[in-house]
């Protein structure tokens, strides 16, 4: 008998009653990329990632704010966090599923034809860039901008914005179809969701140069994270993207995010 | 900067009795009274406490003691000769592990302890064998709360006036508490925790309002500091920190000292446009008030989110001194401690009123330690800089110009994006934070719990944060000239020198207490509660607290007549999160690069918020 209540034991142990699980810590408004609905695409994406690894789906919601990979990922809330930049020293990345870039955006009757940090005209308009915190942290355009002295026609929209709104960070793209600036820098997935959201027609365009010198990357590989050292779960991962690698990209396209080159590099370039 | 200039620097702030000023040595000495003279000056009678401070009546009624910011009981039973003895009489589990950062408040037979996030309020019976719990106010704060305060989520402590007990939540609301029963009187939300805005700060009431100030600059949150009737809740007048001065409180009564704080508008006109709008300049600090002058005194904090070469210009009014009136919030005067800060430079630090002989003459002063590694003494009717001295090594200025009241900057310890800059000194916590300091007016001098911290910014890392890559500086933060990471420091305010240092192994992160039996008690970040030789700095007695140390210490006279001291242990706050937050060590640029520097702290260590009192047997 007692042996048999140490087999059972022994079975509860090893077999997980409800099958396995796919923890992801998640920001709950944050499209498009997640949604406590689900209705992002990286929600989308995580959807098919457990489908194929045949995992039931769990979300641990928390603001993508600071302290976000502490409280959530290293805290053992779950198990990744999707949408992660391959350079990033807060989680061990995946392969990377897509490579994007921050882009210029306009109204289309204003017909600006901006693309790079370079053109002249970029000293007379009024432009718009996401600020992220003091201590040299800022979104790249901020930096590449003050770096060839434009800043007094610079306005700042926090990406923290007003949580009590949809997608915070997504105020800076409709300053744009209201004319509140002339253009602005804004990371693609985020310009290419909510362009096609205002009742105005806007332009995205690829900012360049690609790298700005000394170091300042405008393109990142974007990969799921998982806790550093877990390396089995990384390459699980790695699979599953590469089997759904044609799935993926059909999402991404439905959310209308711009994509640069194969997105095949482990490193941010 | 030249080698020599920092040596000097280095001379000056670590070295014994070697003045930065020409000024005559000022020396401690003679026997110790028996006891509390009341008699409110030091030895020599050169520094002396002010209408701020009140006669001794036991109890513990404002984190900072009193209206000066003196954090000095006037209790003298435990003493040099005695403190030897003393034993731990009972604690109190709070049940929280975040960073316990608050001073515990002591009314009549009760005392009170508000709690880090979700922010408890604690009444605990004095009169009563072990001091059991009366009742407990919770507030239930917003949990989103905490992913948006910077840091950790610690709370400074509550404030007592008219049956009342008033603290502020993380999520932004100022609570009035019925000090008696514990039902909730009023609450009122002043900020917006959806906008990046939280509060950590303990209020002060002053006439009749509450006072209370915002934290959360680097979410791009405008900082501001608010009144609110004491009776009603209601909001009687905002002072903003940045923006046009009708935002700013600055009307005809305004009348600040140096020509670089005189002008319209220069909350506006001091950035480029609109980005005062996200500048930062909250009031997260110590607020004090002198009754005398009918002044309202406190600092601001540094700008933000926007790095240094995106906002050219002075930055007004970041890291910057107000006197206002407490009746309408009206500035008097302003003084911006550390114009287009470039190092994280918060101007919050308390501010000790005293009244001290400067140059011969009877001046009523600010005693201020800035985050910049100075000690300020300032007039504080007219905003006019007396003297600025470094207590620890800095190398980012080379002194203050009291002609025009701005620091020189080292053009060469000047951060910028991309480019490797070392032996930035002091690092961003400065060469103090938050940690308040006390002041015996029988010793007359100040007691600095500092830091002794500097960092390198080297290269830069990819991150991200809502969906949107980003590089980042990689800051490292680490012990300072002398490997060790904190000091506790005697400073002469009226010498402008240390007169006795007391080395730690990490920052000291806890508040100071000055007693009339000249001893003076502080935390370290390891647990150990010590009391000191308030003349000499001797360790005379130290006692091993369940977790780290970064609480402040008081001491009140109980129901039964003796004299006891009081301290929260609970490791956290900025260079404790390592520990109260389980970040890795090897992570070091976690925390804004404090991980490096705090990486062995969880091998002496481990968290959880205790509250400790003492008595002698």
């Amino acid at each position: 008998m007692k042996r048999a209540v140490g087999l059972l034991a022994l079975l509860l142990l090893t077999t997980p009653l409800w099958g396995r699980e796919l923890k992801v810590c998640a920001d709950p408004n944050n499209l498009p990329f997640t949604d406590r609905r689900g209705e992002g695409f990286e929600n989308r994406i995580a959807e098919l990632v457990a489908k194929d690894l045949g995992a039931t789906l769990r979300y641990t919601w928390w603001a993508e704010r600071r302290g976000f990979f502490r409280n959530t990922l290293k805290a053992g809330l779950c198990d990744v966090v999707m949408g992660v930049p391959t350079g990033t020293e807060m989680a061990l990345p995946t392969r990377p599923y897509y490579r994007s870039t921050y882009v210029f955006v306009s109204r289309k009757d204003r017909g600006l034809a901006l693309h790079s940090f370079d053109d002249p005209a970029l000293r007379k308009l009024r432009i718009g860039v996401q600020i992220i915190g003091n201590d040299y942290a800022n979104a790249p355009p901020a930096h590449a901008l003050s770096n060839r002295g434009i800043v007094g026609n610079v306005v700042g929209y926090t990406v923290y914005g007003n949580y009590a709104e949809e997608s915070p960070p997504s105020r800076i793209v409709r300053a744009v179809a209201q004319r509140e600036v002339d253009v602005a820098v804004v990371w693609g997935p985020l310009a290419g969701y909510y362009a096609r959201r205002q009742t105005v027609p806007l332009v995205l365009v690829p900012v360049s140069p690609q790298i700005d010198l000394p170091f300042l990357p405008f393109v990142y590989d974007i990969a799921i994270g998982v806790r550093r050292g877990e390396k089995a779960l990384r390459d699980e991962i790695d699979a599953v993207l590469e089997r759904r690698q044609g799935e993926i990209a059909a999402i991404l396209d439905r959310y209308g995010v711009p994509r640069v080159g194969a997105g095949e590099r482990r490193t941010a370039p | 900067m030249r080698q020599g200039d920092f040596l000097f620097l280095l001379l000056c702030a670590t070295v014994l009795g070697l003045g930065c000023q020409d000024k005559t040595a000022h020396i401690v000495q003679g026997p110790a009274p028996p006891a509390h003279t009341g008699t409110p000056g030091s030895p020599s009678g050169n520094v002396r406490l002010t209408a701020g401070s009140p006669p001794e009546d036991g109890q513990w009624t404002m984190p900072a003691k009193d209206y000066a910011s003196t954090r000095y009981s006037g209790l003298g039973e435990i003493t040099t000769g005695n403190v030897k003895d003393l034993k731990l009489a009972w604690s109190f589990s709070t049940g929280f592990v975040a960073g316990h950062e608050a001073a515990p408040l002591v009314v009549g037979g009760t005392m009170y302890v508000v709690t880090p996030f979700p922010n408890y309020l604690y009444a605990l019976d004095l009169t009563k064998p072990g001091a059991p719990a009366k009742w407990t106010y919770k507030p239930k704060p917003d949990a989103a709360s905490q992913g948006v305060a910077c840091c950790d989520v610690v709370n400074r402590g509550a404030a007592y006036q008219d049956g009342k007990i008033f603290f502020n939540t993380l999520d932004d609301h100022t609570i009035a508490v019925d000090a008696a029963t514990g039902k909730e009187v009023w609450k009122t939300q002043v900020g917006d925790i959806n906008r990046g805005e939280s509060i950590t700060m303990a209020p002060i009431v002053v006439k009749g309002k509450v006072l209370v100030g915002n934290s959360g600059g680097e979410f791009g949150v405008r900082g501001w500091l608010t009144a609110l009737d004491t009776a009603t809740g209601r909001i009687v007048w905002r002072a903003y920190s940045t923006g046009p001065d009708k935002d700013v409180l600055i009307g005809p009564g305004f009348q600040p000292f140096y020509s670089q704080d005189r002008g319209k508008d220069l909350g506006v006109s001091t950035w480029p446009q609109d980005a005062w709008k996200i500048g930062g300049g909250t009031v997260w600090g110590w607020i004090s008030y002198d009754p005398e002058l009918d002044l309202v005194l406190y600092g601001t904090s540094n700008p933000g989110p926007w790095n240094p070469d995106q906002r050219p210009g002075d930055n007004k009014w970041t890291a910057t001194a107000f006197a206002r009136k407490p009746d309408d919030g009206s500035a008097r005067w302003a003084y911006q401690f550390n114009p287009h800060d470039l190092y994280d430079y918060d101007g919050v630090n308390e501010m000790v009123l005293l009244d001290m002989d400067v140059a011969g003459k009877a001046r009523k002063v600010i005693v201020h330690p800035d985050r910049n590694g100075y000690v300020y003494v300032m007039d504080r009717q007219t905003g006019e800089v007396l003297s600025a001295t470094p207590f620890v090594p800095i190398t980012t200025t080379l002194k203050v110009d009291l002609k025009t009241g701005r620091p020189v900057e080292n053009e060469a310890k000047r951060p910028g994006f991309g480019h490797v800059v070392r032996e930035i000194c002091p690092a961003a916590p400065g060469g103090k934070d938050w940690q308040p300091s006390a002041f015996s007016p029988r010793t007359g001098l100040l007691y600095i719990p500092h830091n002794n911290l500097c960092q390198d910014t080297e290269g830069v890392q990819a991150n991200y944060i809502a969906g949107t890559p980003f590089v980042g500086a990689n800051n490292k933060i680490y012990a300072g000239p002398g490997g060790h990471r904190g000091e506790f420091t005697a400073w002469d305010p009226v010498a402008g020198r240390a007169v006795w240092k007391v080395k730690e192994s990490f920052p000291a992160w806890s508040g100071a207490l000055a007693t009339a039996g000249d001893v003076v008690f502080y935390g370290t970040m390891e647990g150990w509660f010590k009391a000191l030789d308030a003349k000499t700095g001797k360790l005379l007695w130290q006692f091993k607290a369940g977790s780290g140390i970064i609480g402040q210490p008081i001491a009140y006279r109980g129901p039964d007549g003796k004299e006891y001291v009081a301290i929260l242990s609970g490791v956290g706050g900025w260079t404790g999160a390592i520990v109260s937050n389980n970040l890795a060590p090897q992570d070091g640029t976690a925390a804004l690069g404090m991980v490096n520097a705090m990486s062995d702290l969880p091998q002496h260590t481990t968290r959880g918020g205790t509250l400790y009192v003492f008595s002698l047997p």
